[in-house]
């Protein structure tokens, strides 16, 4: 069959899977005073659209901080109000002041999954399609293949879909800069990646490798010449995306650092409720959190992050190619969710995309880590795993060599990935999405009945966490740092 | 002849549980009425003794299937009674709890294992060509995904929710053994499909021909036409005693009982729906139980049973005429479903899956059959839309529609590949209308000012275009199998 009909089947099926998946209930429904993260995105909508822009970060009286306040960076906030736009028209209270709290409705519902759906398509989707179609190789049916599996991968569509979350717009930005950069448009590709930035924070997972890449290769066409002139186009086109994206707040140097504050709460601990990196796991063994000062934890965190990601990054420094640039955003977002200080479980999502991207050159590796990443207790055993075989795989000679051993290897070994048909990999993932959808609060009750209406919660320590958070204040910034989606009570 | 499906089915197992794995995803979808016929069904045959079962009538959805759907049922019920009791108090009307939509929906989910089983039996039958071809272009692959992955049948049974899936299952087998030349099985497995929901009788008339003709008349003239002393009363007693004993199985308990007449409620019984509007030959305006027409003659049901009999006629005639094998077979039987469908009294527009599902085992063998397979899928298809009328579902029908639509005819063209087009352009110029259908009755209509005064417009117009679609192909199927068969091997 011609590979536009294969293409275009693939897409409509991980549209009706997505589609399927957000029939079921959102994060907090019915769950009053707090609700979850559907309706603090329904909050930034009323927020952005009633409020002047100067009030959007600020604690004011019309505007609680305390209530989902605003913690991610501009972008976020720019894409809730044109939101509000569209809700405006249709139904006005959808986004009234102060009234439309906790509002729920089929119809608000509804609204609310199809501006995801639609973010999705205007933005992840085609990316993907794109980077299966033209920077992997292979068969047809092979990149085919390889489609199905990725736009099928369950931990997006799981939180995206069934919790609620705008993970594809970041994602899907991040990924036009991973394609940009693999066609050779540098100064695209950085565009891309600052938006991605400018969307969510935590995209700061992937900053190493992509700055990495562009100095290595600018470096490698020489600092006199060409690669300057590279070298300039990339920072301009950076500068100038920040400053676009950042230009209403600009304007006052106290708005701009009470953004900053909101985007990067520190103190608040080296993590917060379990999730399967290190510092949690460790803390199984050894009180960490209670060892060592605030302080001293930074400093463990920082080091071992960079300790982790140093390898990688001065090899993707020296050899700048696109195939390293691959593993290292891999190792770098993985060593960031391993180490990294105050890490939210959905971060493994920032992990998945690189992992994703490698679909096509190590299937057995890939396959194995998406699956495992969609459930949580797993990961840590899965991070490690591929945090060794990252470095190993790095370590090893050339970069033509290795590739060549890895997919042979595997090609021969797992046959995870047949070239005709990705059956058994893609059922896995359908297996997943629609458990995990149905199922996701059997795992909080028990209850089986129950389970298929409940609504999937960001862990089972949701409301302790909001009373921690409650009596802690934290000023600040750490690059290091990755702030709860959406569940920010911590004023300035 | 018949030839098994050469080289391993490795691709099946996935397909079967692709989709029984989408269709999980559907659980919290939107059910229509239904839901609360079968819950009550299961309540009715749980909780009361069977000499009650066809009496009940607290709710308005009484029992009308035959006794083996009861049954059916009734051992459902033992399972349900653990995801929640409740759901089986006959009282206990329009009760919706998450036991009870969860048990409902695994249940369709689970006993489509039986359309699993008959899709594998005719993918067994089909013909396999000669080279070896990649599996996405072997016909026996196209077959499993127009079946397994059909549109009507998932959105019927998995979002409207009924068990289309289990009593279709039924009917596959039965056409395999029937294509396999195992007349007796087909037989016994039409009967329990006719004791499961009397719907299929339609389909009864090319049965009993084709039986009558091809198995109790051993042997042929060479003209074709039938040799009387070949008759053999014995094939006739075996066919008579599977039917006669399926049928006392199931009616048995009740005829004992003195209760045959409350059962003759199940041919006239008229549902207190609202019947939406099918797209067949007598057009009709609007609707409820009974109606008169104000503009076009009325119709009575005697009427359309004289209309619908005299549309199959010449296909039962052509059957008797001379020995077509089991692909005319299926021919006929396709057109007495389409006949009926056309022509008959108080059909749903879910019947038109009678037609699609047996078209598709032809249409991936034949040319002629695959371009009438894509008119009558396409335009069928599309007059199923109006069952979903939720917003919430209205991406997954536009998507699922698609999906099936782009796959039908990109694998049916690769498959018959070869000179001209499967369709003429006047069909394809047809099919693109359905679009422009689609968005005028599903988007521009009920957005506009004339939804409040005219609200069955959008119904009218899907019904009146389909309906055309439907009589052509039904057309198209009469042209093919009274035309004089170029290649015997065909057959």
């Amino acid at each position: 069959m011609q590979t536009w009909s294969l293409v275009s089947i693939c897409v409509l099926l991980a549209l009706v899977v997505r589609w399927g998946v957000s029939l079921n209930s959102y994060s907090g429904a019915g769950k009053p005073p707090m609700f979850g993260d559907y309706e603090a995105q329904r909050h930034w909508q009323e927020v952005t659209y009633n409020l002047p822009l100067q009030e959007w970060y600020f604690n004011t009286t019309e505007n609680d901080l305390m209530y989902w306040g605003l913690d991610y960076p501009p972008l976020t906030a720019y894409h809730s109000l044109i939101c509000a736009y569209v809700a405006k028209s249709i139904n006005p209270e959808w986004v009234e002041l102060h009234k439309s709290r906790g509002y729920e409705s089929p119809k608000h519902k509804l609204f609310m999954r199809a501006t995801v759906l639609v973010a999705d398509l205007i933005l992840f989707i085609p990316a993907v399609v794109l980077y299966c179609l033209y920077l992997t190789d292979g068969s047809s049916r092979k990149k085919v293949s390889t489609l199905f599996c990725f736009l099928l991968y369950p931990g997006l569509i799981l939180i995206d879909y069934g919790h609620f979350q705008y993970n594809g717009v970041s994602l899907g930005l991040a990924l036009w800069g991973v394609l940009a950069l693999g066609l050779g448009w540098d100064a695209l590709g950085s565009l891309a990646f600052c938006l991605a930035l400018n969307y969510k924070q935590m995209e700061l997972y992937h900053a190493l490798p992509f700055f990495c890449y562009l100095l290595g290769k600018s470096v490698q066409l020489g600092l006199m010449g060409r690669g300057l002139f590279l070298l300039v186009r990339i920072a301009s086109t950076v500068l100038g995306t920040f400053a676009l994206c950042w230009l209403p707040f600009l304007s006052d140097p106290d708005h701009a650092m009470q953004v900053v504050r909101r985007i990067f709460p520190v103190a608040r601990g080296l993590f917060e409720d379990k999730v399967a990196n290190t510092w949690c796991s460790l803390n199984v063994l050894v009180k960490v959190r209670y060892i060592l000062s605030s302080d001293s934890q930074i400093y463990l965190s920082l080091a071992c992050t960079l300790l982790a990601v140093l390898p990688s990054c001065v090899r993707l420094l020296t050899k700048p190619t696109f195939w390293q640039f691959k593993l290292a955003l891999a190792n770098s977002s993985l060593a960031f969710f391993l180490f990294s200080y105050q890490v939210h479980e959905k971060s493994i999502l920032l992990v998945a995309l690189p992992v994703c991207l490698l679909l096509n050159d190590l299937p057995l590796v890939a396959i194995w880590f998406l699956h495992a990443s969609t459930f949580r207790g797993l990961t840590a055993c899965a991070g490690w795993f591929e945090a060794m075989w990252f470095t190993v795989a790095l370590s090893k000679h050339d970069t033509e060599d290795m590739k060549h051993d890895a997919s042979v290897s595997e090609g021969r070994s797992a046959g995870a990935l047949r070239c005709d048909l990705a059956g058994l990999p893609v059922l896995q993932h359908l297996f997943t999405v629609s458990t995990g959808a149905l199922f996701r609060g059997y795992l909080e009750t028990g209850s089986l009945p129950q389970a298929a209406f409940l609504p999937p919660q960001t862990g089972p320590g949701l409301d302790r966490e909001m009373e921690v958070l409650h009596q802690r204040r934290g000023h600040g910034g750490s690059e290091l740092c990755d702030c709860r989606s959406g569940s920010s009570i911590t004023s300035a | 002849t018949v030839m098994a499906a050469a080289g391993s089915c490795s691709w099946f197992p996935p397909l079967a549980l692709g989709v029984s794995l989408l269709k999980c995803l559907f659980i919290n979808a939107y059910h229509s009425t239904d839901f609360e016929v079968h819950r009550n069904w299961l309540a009715i045959t749980h909780s009361l003794p069977v000499s009650r079962w066809y009496h009940e009538n607290s709710s308005v959805w009484t029992l009308d299937y035959p006794p083996l759907f009861a049954w059916f049922q009734w051992s459902l019920s033992h399972v349900a009674q653990h995801f929640d009791s409740n759901m089986l108090r006959v009282e206990n009307l329009d009760y919706v709890s998450p036991g009870a939509v969860l048990f409902q929906r695994l249940s369709v989910v689970f006993t489509d294992g039986v359309f699993i089983y008959g899709a594998t039996e005719c993918c067994r039958c089909v013909q396999e060509p000669k080279e070896q071809r990649d599996v996405l272009s072997r016909p026996s692959f196209v077959l499993a995904v127009l079946l397994l992955w059909n549109f009507g049948l998932l959105v019927v049974d998995h979002l409207h929710f009924q068990y289309n899936g289990f009593l279709f299952g039924f009917l596959l087998l039965s056409l395999a053994k029937h294509l396999q030349h195992r007349h007796l099985q087909g037989a016994l497995l039409f009967s329990i499909l006719l004791n499961l929901k009397h719907i299929y009788l339609y389909m009864a008339p090319a049965y009993g021909v084709y039986l009558l003709r091809s198995y109790c008349f051993t042997q042929d003239h060479r003209d074709g036409s039938v040799r009387w002393s070949s008759f053999s009363p014995l094939r006739l007693l075996a066919l008579g005693a599977i039917v006669t004993s399926v049928c006392a199985l199931s009616f048995g308990p009740f005829v004992a009982m003195g209760q045959l007449l409350s059962l003759s409620t199940l041919g006239v019984h008229l549902k207190l729906l609202e019947e939406a509007e099918l797209p067949r030959a007598s057009m009709t305006g609007g609707l409820v139980q009974e109606f008169h027409h104000s503009v076009l003659p009325s119709v009575t049901p005697s009427v359309t049973l004289v209309c619908t009999l005299l549309s199959i006629l010449p296909a039962l005639l052509s059957l008797w005429g001379g020995p077509r094998g089991p692909r005319a077979f299926l021919r006929v039987l396709l057109i007495c479903s389409l006949g009926s469908f056309l022509f008959g009294w108080h059909v749903h527009e879910k019947a038109v899956l009678l037609a699609i599902l047996p078209l598709s085992i032809l249409a991936v063998q034949n040319r002629e059959d695959a371009g009438t397979f894509l008119v009558l899928t396409t335009t069928g298809h599309y007059s199923l839309f109006p069952l979903l009328f939720t917003p919430a579902e209205f991406p997954i029908k536009v998507l699922l529609m698609l999906m099936f639509t782009i796959y039908s005819f990109t694998a049916l063209r690769k498959l018959h590949s070869g000179p001209g087009r499967l369709l003429r352009p006047l069909e394809y110029a047809y099919l693109l209308g359905l679009n422009a259908v689609a968005i005028t009755c599903e988007v521009a209509l009920p957005l506009s000012p004339w939804q409040q005064t005219l609200p069955f417009l959008p119904l009218l117009v899907t019904s009146v275009y389909c309906s055309v679609g439907v009589c052509h192909s039904f057309l198209r199927l009469y042209v093919s199998l009274l035309r004089p068969e170029e290649k015997p091997k065909q057959l």
